[in-house]
């Protein structure tokens, strides 16, 4: 159990120093064997999660430390992913180092499985977090491609051949990739929505009850789907798509903690330690 | 050879908006060479102005008044304090001046070395001084010259090898802005050779359809039929902003040709898919602030300059051969300079031992040979003039050829003190 969380742990720390070289040097295989460590570390990461879940049948969300270990895992593995699809190798030189900062952050909490809950049970549930974990991965993932393109469209309009010029890809690509995150990452947040909306019908009998986290849920959703709407309806892109972006993660980060922090609501167990 | 003398300022001394000021067009050389004719210092003159470089090859008669009266020409003829200008001066003389010329041509000084332009810039340069007379013997020889040593440097070097110039600049900035260039729609505004250069490699990276906008259709529509494209007026540029993506500016308009608040209201209706402008022209065509606008790029001639810095290196092994090429060159110049004194030495020793024997057969003719007859005569005259050339063949052989080593003023020096030619 515990090994597994370490081999994760040191997997994304070489990953994210083979990505850092790679940054510096441009070795091809620098690049790959980062995503090689990285897929390894998700291995484990997978392997601790099925472990976590065949014993308790519910997903391990019950602490922050287990929150943030499962965020790390969705990120790499929604990288991994979007690495299959665009070349974007460089995005690596930030998912790698993030990973590693979640799982530090992590160990800084304590581990203390709380008193079994049936409320983590079942396929909704089961739905609504990974749904919502994934969605939120790959808006972190947006607001990451976002700053690359705000650095790569800083140096095309200053005429600057600097460092990034060379190491970044194109701004078409960045922004398709961009865009892709934002709908994967709002379809899954919809998805999330929905079947937790569903869950809480079942649960408690309410869709809707006005606590925090469902009013900053719905805050985020929206904030997101204004951007997609603008997006296809006047073309909302580039820079503007990428600050929004980077916006964004500020509104997701301070649904997923800050409301369990500051506010109060039926989502604050899960983040308490 | 210090009397030839070159002036000017390019890319590397003076920033655009300085070379925007100077810049001479076509009729604007002729009347400027006119004017160059009538200066006193100077014998003779060359103008050659490109986007890079303004810069005027002379010869003087008195060389310090020639390069006051040079540098005052240039701010007298485009009403700039020369103030403004002369940090950015420079100036070469004799054979340094010379070099620079081959390098020029050569392709050596260039923004892009190895682009070719430069060489028809520099023909079509000394057309307009051979039109206006303003080139002499000197000048001449120079530039065919130049002219030889420009093309055996291109096909003995490969210095011009791979990518050329300002289109592969704009071509890898492309790449950087669209990915693939593939189904990119193009504008070329204006022609040229730069600009329909970088159309071709556009071409080649498989743009979409080539759209041809000029002041006269007629030029417009015969690009536009060698691009398989289509073609527009001028004034309908600011229309089409809706249907392109990549825009290649190259006009002689004095102002922009499309400035801020058009592409700005097109952007909207373009959903603010990314415009990229290339201004190849000097004056520049395209108002800087489109770069301000959201998904608009402008590059101007002076920001490709820092693109291909990088592809410099390559050529630079190159340019090294051709430095070679030039030195020799430069040496042979030389040579065929030195040699123009050895003509006045040479025509001197035949006038004065012609001289000679003409005075002693006239002499001879009016006493102990009066008595010959006009045909006798005749033929003691020839014998006269075989036996002058025989002597002369000789020591005319050695002062026109290599045979003299070393330095050949010597030998001009010697044979005119030994025939006491300088009396």
């Amino acid at each position: 159990m515990q090994i597994l969380f370490v081999s994760a742990t040191l997997l994304y720390m070489l990953s994210a120093a083979a990505y850092c070289t790679y940054l510096f040097l441009q070795h091809e295989r620098l690049q790959q064997a980062g995503v090689w460590l990285l897929a390894a570390g998700f291995g484990c990461q997978t392997a601790l999660f099925g472990w976590a879940f065949a014993a308790t049948g519910s997903v391990p969300v019950n602490n922050l430390h287990q929150t943030l270990t499962v965020a790390a895992w969705t990120l790499v593995g929604v990288f991994l992913a979007l690495r299959t699809k665009f070349n974007l190798k460089i995005l690596g030189v930030y998912t790698a180092p993030l990973a590693v900062f979640i799982l530090l952050a992590a160990t800084q909490f304590p581990n203390e499985p709380l008193q079994p809950q049936n409320l983590l049970k079942g396929v909704w549930l089961f739905t609504h977090i990974l749904a919502t974990f994934i969605g939120d991965a790959a808006f972190v993932l947006a607001a990451g491609v976002g700053v690359l393109y705000l650095i790569q469209e800083r140096n095309i309009k200053a005429k600057r051949r600097d460092f990034f010029f060379k190491r970044l890809p194109s701004l078409d690509l960045l922004d398709t990739t961009g865009y892709a995150c934002i709908v994967t990452g709002f379809t899954m947040l919809t998805i999330g929505l929905i079947t937790g909306m569903v869950y809480a019908k079942i649960i408690w009998g309410h869709f809707w009850q006005w606590d925090a986290k469902e009013v900053w849920s719905a805050v985020t959703w929206i904030f997101y789907a204004v951007l997609l709407h603008e997006r296809l309806a006047v073309g909302w892109r580039g820079r503007r798509a990428a600050i929004m972006a980077i916006a964004g993660l500020g509104v997701l980060l301070f649904t997923f903690l800050g409301v369990n922090f500051l506010l109060s609501g039926h989502h604050g167990q899960f983040t308490r330690w | 050879m210090d009397k030839i003398i070159l002036i000017g300022l390019n890319h590397k001394t003076a920033p655009i908006e300085i070379r925007e000021c100077l810049a001479f067009s076509e009729s604007d050389a002729c009347t400027a060479l006119a004017g160059l004719c009538g200066e006193p210092a100077i014998e003779e003159s060359i103008l050659l102005s490109t986007c890079n470089r303004v810069e005027l090859l002379f010869t003087a008669r008195q060389i310090p008044a020639a390069i006051q009266a040079a540098k005052h020409f240039l701010s007298h003829q485009k009403q700039i304090s020369l103030a403004d200008f002369e940090d950015a001066l420079y100036l070469h003389q004799g054979d340094a001046a010379v070099r620079h010329l081959f390098r020029v041509a050569a392709s050596l000084d260039s923004m892009v070395v190895g682009e070719p332009q430069i060489l028809g810039q520099v023909k079509t340069a000394y057309r307009l001084a051979t039109e206006q007379k303003s080139s002499g013997v000197i000048l001449n020889r120079l530039l065919h010259r130049t002219f030889f040593v420009a093309k055996r440097i291109r096909t003995e070097t490969g210095i011009g090898d791979h990518a050329v110039s300002i289109s592969y600049a704009a071509i890898e900035l492309g790449r950087k802005i669209f990915g693939s260039l593939e189904g990119r729609r193009v504008l070329l505004v204006g022609a040229g050779e730069m600009a329909e250069l970088a159309v071709e490699h556009l071409i080649r990276n498989r743009v979409g359809q080539v759209v041809v906008a000029n002041r006269t259709l007629e030029r417009a529509m015969a690009l536009a039929a060698q691009y398989k494209g289509s073609a527009i007026r001028l004034e309908e540029v600011a229309d089409q902003l809706n249907r392109v993506d990549i825009i290649i500016s190259s006009t002689g308009s004095p102002g922009y040709v499309l400035r801020a608040p058009e592409v700005k209201a097109v952007m909207r209706d373009r959903r603010n898919r990314p415009l990229f402008f290339i201004d190849i022209a000097v004056p520049r065509d395209i108002d800087p602030a489109i770069n301000t606008i959201n998904n608009a790029y402008v590059y101007d001639i002076d920001d490709l300059n820092t693109v291909v810095d990088t592809n410099i290196e390559d050529r630079q092994r190159e340019a090294v051969k051709a430095e070679r090429l030039i030195d020799e060159a430069v040496i042979q110049f030389r040579q065929w300079y030195d040699s123009l004194n050895v003509v006045p030495t040479i025509k001197a020793l035949h006038a004065k031992i012609r001289a000679a024997a003409q005075a002693e057969l006239d002499k001879a003719f009016h006493q102990q040979l009066g008595h010959l007859s006009a045909e006798d005569r005749k033929a003691v005259e020839r014998l006269m003039e075989s036996t002058v050339n025989k002597l002369l063949h000789d020591p005319t052989h050695y002062l026109r050829s290599n045979g003299c080593q070393g330095d050949r003023s010597v030998s001009l020096d010697v044979a005119r003190k030994l025939f006491k030619l300088d009396d």
